[in-house]
């Protein structure tokens, strides 16, 4: 049974904006599932459905089996969320804050507990300073700490690196790692491809309310690990010659270059062989260039074959689709 | 139920209560001893008994009526807008609670707030005029009643209100004035028939009243129709309220 499970879900804003457009989506237990997509593909979007926070206008969402709109307790006291914005009662004290979440999903309090929350969190010495008195980068573990308090089976952390140095980045991640090893489910928004793919199981791509792709890393990195390599000839080749024909080899542009594709992720590229088998075979060679299929050139190509898909859409939907 | 959940809510309105414990202990006697020069002494001395009894006197249930009806409403149209507004709201919205335990967790808040500040009043009162209530439980009911219903009023307001200003309006321009003229200071029979008449439609009157008969054994309306109405208007609130969470109406987009 999958742990969570999004099916057909349309959301449609006051207003009129559809924000979702008939998004399904499966999410197994223990897995981490990274959400890619542009500024306004609906990410934000999708959690608060998923959540309780926003209500979908059409479609059904389960969280370990239960419907969170019929059986929201049973739904809700599975989930953690760390919202994408800083929303905290700035006069609060620290600790206060996490046990008021805990004891708001109905838990016993468990000062233990509390505290070693914040202390994997780096938050135990401030814990009885006031939150308006931490910085940016310290709130938003606040954040993530109220969330943990409550012992989450499945954990949203919506953009939970942005505006984040890279030290508290990776021990981020290494949080991350950590819950995963506990079994708890985690879905993760973010612009960052490098992040997805450093901690990851999954990696969706979402644009302008639709799932445009949801696949395994590993094989995501097999298709972007394929490289290629143009050998540019002094003479046109009419053909390849036979020595060459093991070698998985392209003739292009009427023979003037051949083009090897290889695995980066493969023990050996076999370009040393390719270039002496040239040599041997008395084929003199102008130029080399490697080009590689990155994450980034397949999210951009989704999210621009999107884009001209539907041109009539609102510009700036999609300005940053890619940015870093 | 999510007990824990209402204890936890309740807990924090109340320790921004105690954050600002000596304003929200001093603020109600000041008040309360500005009201008694002002009414007391310069027009107590030429109204000299409503109904045989002091006008001092006559006029504390009014005045602990007034404020404990103002302070609920802004305690919990606050306690509900401020998450509202600063975004912590979503906390609440994901949690495992219904609409029952939060409103539990605020109103209870919001109420007990007022009904402290009531007691105090009633405390400051006695430095000032000489009071015997003559139905001490009665006088309890209703004030707590009146603290719950009006924080409901006020939780509605908060959820309903897109702005600050929106948060001021209702109590501005309808709350205080019902009060100030739902016979806080005087007898309804001192009016006017046709005034009188007009009164009736004062939904606080029959709330003042009531409230008044527990401390003197006199009242304007009769007291089974005072209760009537306190019980009506908390359940018209709570039906508010019950159809707000079912609808998600201004909280869930
Ligand atoms: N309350 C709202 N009312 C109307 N439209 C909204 C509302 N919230 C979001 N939207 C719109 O829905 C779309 C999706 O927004 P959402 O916040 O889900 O995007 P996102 O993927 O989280 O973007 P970002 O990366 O910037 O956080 C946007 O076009 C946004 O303008
Ligand atoms: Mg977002």
């Amino acid at each position: 049974m999958a742990m969570v499970e999004v099916r057909d879900v349309r959301k449609k804003y006051e207003g009129g904006f559809e924000a979702l457009k008939g998004v399904s989506l499966q999410i197994e237990e223990g897995e981490i599932l990274a959400l890619l997509g542009p500024n306004g593909a609906g990410k934000t979007t999708l959690i608060s459905a998923i959540c309780g926070i926003t209500q979908p206008s059409e479609g059904t969402i389960r969280v370990g089996g239960h419907d969170v709109v019929t059986d929201y307790r049973a739904a809700r006291s599975l989930v953690g969320l760390v919202p994408q914005e800083i929303n905290l009662e700035p006069f609060q004290k620290v600790a206060d804050a996490v046990r008021f979440s805990r004891g708001l999903f109905g838990k016993p309090r468990n000062d233990a507990l509390v505290e070693e929350v914040l202390r994997k969190l780096s938050l135990w010495d401030k814990r009885d300073s006031r939150v308006v008195e931490l910085s940016g980068g310290m709130k938003r573990r606040v954040l993530i700490a109220k969330a943990l308090s409550h012992e989450p089976r499945v954990l949203f952390l919506d953009e939970p690196t942005a505006g984040v140095d890279v030290e508290l980045r990776r021990d981020m991640w290494e949080t991350v790692a950590e819950l995963k090893a506990d079994g708890v489910t985690i879905i993760l928004t973010t612009h960052y491809i490098e992040e997805a793919e450093a901690i990851a199981d999954r990696i969706g791509v979402i644009n302008k309310g639709e799932i445009l792709l949801v696949e395994d890393k590993q094989s995501l990195m097999t298709r972007m690990g394929q490289k290629e390599l143009r050998i540019e000839l002094a003479e046109p080749l009419d053909a390849i010659p036979e020595p060459l024909r093991s070698f998985e080899l392209a003739r292009v542009d009427e023979g003037r270059s051949l083009v090897y594709s290889y695995n980066t992720t493969s023990e050996r590229s076999g370009i040393a062989r390719l270039m002496g088998q040239l040599t041997d075979a008395g084929i003199a060679v102008r130029d080399v260039a490697t080009s590689q299929n990155s994450l980034e050139d397949i999210f951009v190509g989704l999210v621009s074959a999107q884009q001209t898909a539907t041109p009539d859409a609102p510009d700036g939907a999609c300005k940053t689709a890619g940015a870093k | 139920m999510n007990w824990s959940a209402v204890w936890s809510i309740y807990r924090f309105e109340m320790d921004r209560f105690f954050r600002t414990f000596a304003q929200s202990f001093i603020s109600p006697v000041i008040s309360t001893s500005l009201y008694f020069v002002v009414f007391g002494a310069a027009i107590g001395s030429r109204i000299d008994q409503v109904d045989g009894v002091s006008y001092g006197a006559f006029i504390v249930p009014g005045l602990i009526m007034l404020t404990v009806m103002t302070q609920s409403i802004s305690n919990a149209s606050f306690g509900i807008y401020f998450p509202k507004f600063i975004g912590t709201i979503y906390e609440l919205l994901s949690a495992p609670v219904n609409f029952l335990e939060i409103v539990m967790g605020y109103v209870g808040a919001a109420a007990t707030k007022s009904l402290f500040i009531g007691l105090v009043i009633l405390a400051t009162s006695t430095f000032f005029v000489d009071i015997t209530i003559q139905h001490p439980l009665a006088m309890i009911a209703f004030m707590v009643l009146t603290c719950l219903s009006f924080a409901l009023m006020g939780f509605i307001i908060g959820i309903w209100a897109g702005n600050f200003e929106q948060l001021q309006l209702v109590p501005l321009l309808v709350v205080t004035p019902l009060v100030f003229l739902g016979g806080s200071f005087y007898s309804i029979s001192m009016l006017p028939p046709f005034w009188q008449t007009v009164t009736l439609f004062n939904p606080v009157v029959y709330l003042i009243s009531g409230f008044r008969w527990s401390f003197f054994g006199l009242a304007d309306v009769p007291i089974a129709l005072s209760l009537a109405a306190i019980a009506g208007f908390t359940l018209l609130c709570l039906g508010i309220i019950w159809w707000i969470f079912r609808t998600g109406w201004r909280i869930r987009q």
